[in-house]
């Protein structure tokens, strides 16, 4: 096999597992950027997965069975939402410790779709899931056309939604109130920005993006829906953040390094070159405490801001 | 404290209780089964006999042990979310251990056995000990990701080099280790049930936890660094030292808890051998007020939970993820209610609301300068 095909099989494989990610971390970015650490992230993503299969695998045998994936979506965008608000109660309107309140709802995330799912479906069930669309023309350039467009709808729309948080959060005034809210939430205050309201805004939209995340997971990369589906993703996203600077162009870096070094690890099982299974799984894993240990020196970028809530009626 | 104050707490602590109980019936109705009765099994199924009553109290001894750990921690401000981690290792360490050494004397064997547990435990959860302290790592990120390592290691080990050579001649191929000599075993209290002297172990740990962190000066310190890092530097603490301090001792109990499940109970490394118990032991460590006196009732209290959990999968057909959603949702009531408990501002809201309704209940504002 000559090098460029392999170098072509890993990339194909790498666009699509990057998607998961890629949502799930430009959404956690905005939680960020406004000053909330949302670790739980993971379970949002656990419950996105759950509704995102189950919904059209419901609607199966209905005559409504053609909008089953869109309603899927749909369902994992607003449950999302949803667990976004609860948090923001926690966190913003009480005033919790963030990172517990995070792992509580990834508990919650966790433990709701496993149970749910034992309940409404109970064994290994798959669904059709999302086609991938060929975009004509584009798709037939050499190494390019399958690589980049040869993809599900929702790849498509992960890859342009990186420029669109990019446009929303540094060229539209409420993408400046999130970020003011996260740098200094006390100015913001002063000139009249309800800090609080943009937190739970930033906080569903992270939500929803990462319900999305969790639905592209179960749809379009499975096709079906298990417990340890999301495999800590979520926490990989978090991480991905970190790594990307709190930029959305940064954070597509990032989501595709993960997803190389992942298709990467897949192909050099299909090549035949053997290692133990266990750590190939590690992998991911082990890059993100490297990645995280080699992003410190970007902390003095991220927003000063970032996990500390704000009480109007502090002194200082 | 005053007798507002008590009152405040107590309706803080009431309502929260109520609204989480309430949400947890929400989803068990949810799924069709009926959240009184569902209740009533959890907690007083495990109570109804005496072998169960000896069940809570194995169940409460790796809890225990955990939590103490987490308590450590969390009191010296760095969020250890890696016991089950932490555990896996001790278990491996541990059974390697006594496995390495099966003819040595009961006196050096067991706690040889207890102590490499409490180490590989100590040494996983210091890595991120020391990733927070030298290079900044988010602890929070690092051991979550440290327990998947965690957890594919263990795998690894269990089905390649420390399988069961009897598995592999049988063919059955069952992922566990070789069963330990018998003098690495805890010996049981009560004969005929499991409960075994890693109850005590767990008692004496709590103890010494509560002597370390209130009646030392290096507890103090730990503390000092957890309540206001920046005052403790001040202060001359060096903070970044007891964090990694901290991480050792939280993982060396979380390490422990592996070792002691190992030579009290299943007295082999077998697959699944922690089922959650470091996450557990979060929940446990927090309802327990981050006291050892808090905890040692709390792991009691989860324990009831965690078998009644297993009793309602078989008798109500509630699936055992059901523990995960409780646990997550009590853990999102108690940073919520401790938010209301600190407030004095809403406190004070709290007993002008109340005087609304009974004008003699107490005067308003006065639990503002308690």
């Amino acid at each position: 096999m000559s090098a460029g095909l392999m170098l072509y099989n890993v990339l194909c494989l790498a666009v699509p597992f990057s998607v998961a990610l890629l949502l799930a971390a430009l959404g956690e970015n905005f939680n960020q950027r406004a000053g909330v650490f949302n670790l739980g992230c993971d379970g949002i993503m656990c419950m996105g997965a759950f509704l995102g299969f189950m919904v059209p695998f419901a609607m199966k045998a209905t005559p409504w069975a053609a909008y089953g994936n869109f309603l899927g979506l749909g369902a994992a965008m607003a449950v999302g939402a949803a667990m976004g608000i609860v948090f923001a109660l926690v966190t913003v309107t009480f005033r919790a410790s963030q990172g517990i309140a995070g792992i509580g709802l990834q508990m919650l995330g966790w433990g709701l779709a496993g149970t749910l799912f034992r309940h409404f479906v109970g064994g290994v069930t798959g669904v059709e899931g999302m086609a991938a669309i060929a975009i004509p023309g584009l798709s037939k350039i050499p190494f390019l056309g399958g690589v980049l467009f040869n993809h599900n709808a929702l790849t498509y729309t992960a890859l342009l939604l990186v420029p669109a948080c990019w446009f929303l959060l540094y060229k539209t005034p409420w993408g400046l109130k999130v970020r003011a809210v996260g740098t200094h939430p006390r100015a913001a205050d002063t000139m009249g920005i309800r800090v609080d309201l943009i937190r739970y805004q930033a906080l569903m939209l992270g939500g929803a993006m990462a319900g999305l995340a969790g639905a592209y997971l179960s749809l379009c990369q499975a096709k079906m829906f298990s417990d340890d589906l999301v495999a800590g993703r979520g926490f990989i996203a978090v991480a991905l953040v970190y790594f990307g600077r709190w930029s959305p162009l940064g954070i597509l870096g990032g989501a595709l390094l993960f997803s190389i070094a992942q298709s990467f690890q897949l192909s050099m099982q299909v090549w035949g070159i053997k290692f133990p299974y266990e750590f190939a799984v590690m992998l991911p894993y082990v890059l993100v405490i490297v990645v995280l240990a080699l992003a410190r020196k970007a902390r003095q970028l991220g927003p000063t801001d970032l996990g500390k809530p704000y009480n109007r009626e502090m002194r200082f | 404290m005053n007798r507002n104050k008590l009152l405040y707490s107590g309706a803080i602590i009431l309502a929260v209780t109520l609204i989480a109980a309430l949400l947890v019936a929400l989803v068990l109705f949810s799924i069709g089964a009926s959240p009184l009765a569902t209740y009533k099994t959890i907690l007083t199924g495990p109570l109804s006999d005496l072998f169960g009553v000896t069940e809570v109290l194995v169940r409460s001894v790796p809890l225990m042990l955990v939590a103490l750990g987490i308590a450590i921690s969390f009191r010296s401000g760095i969020l250890n979310i890696g016991a089950e981690g932490q555990i896996q290792m001790g278990v491996i360490a541990s059974t390697a251990m006594a496995l390495a050494m099966p003819h040595a004397p009961k006196a050096i064997l067991l706690p040889a056995t207890l102590m490499a547990g409490a180490l590989a435990g100590a040494l996983w959860g210091g890595v991120a000990g020391w990733l927070k302290a030298k290079l900044q790592v988010n602890e929070i990120l690092s051991t979550v990701m440290l327990n998947y390592i965690a957890a594919q290691v263990y795998t690894f080990l269990l089905r390649g080099p420390m399988l069961d050579p009897n598995e592999l001649e049988t063919g059955s191929g069952t992922p566990q280790s070789m069963r330990l000599p018998e003098l690495a075993f805890l010996d049981t209290i009560i004969p005929g049930t499991r409960i075994h002297m890693g109850f005590i172990v767990a008692l004496v740990a709590a103890l010494l936890v509560w002597m370390l962190l209130w009646k030392t000066t290096l507890g103090y310190r730990m503390r000092t660094a957890g309540a206001g890092a920046k005052a403790a530097r001040y202060a001359g603490v060096p903070v970044e030292r007891y964090l990694i301090v901290a991480m050792l001792m939280a993982g060396g109990f979380a390490g422990l808890a592996g070792a002691v499940e190992v030579s009290g109970v299943h007295h082999r490394a077998i697959e699944g051998i922690s089922s959650g118990y470091g996450f557990a032991g979060i929940v446990v460590a927090l309802f327990g007020m981050l006291h050892p006196g808090g905890i040692i009732p709390s792991s009691i209290f989860f324990g009831i939970l965690l078998i009644g959990a297993d009793m309602t999968q078989r008798s109500a057909s509630v699936p055992a993820n059901m523990v995960l959603v409780l646990q997550g949702v009590i853990i999102l009531s108690i940073v919520s209610a401790q938010s209301f408990l600190r407030n004095p501002y809403a406190q004070e809201r709290f007993f002008r609301w109340f005087a609304r309704f009974s004008p003699s209940a107490s005067k308003p504002g006065k639990g503002v300068q308690s």
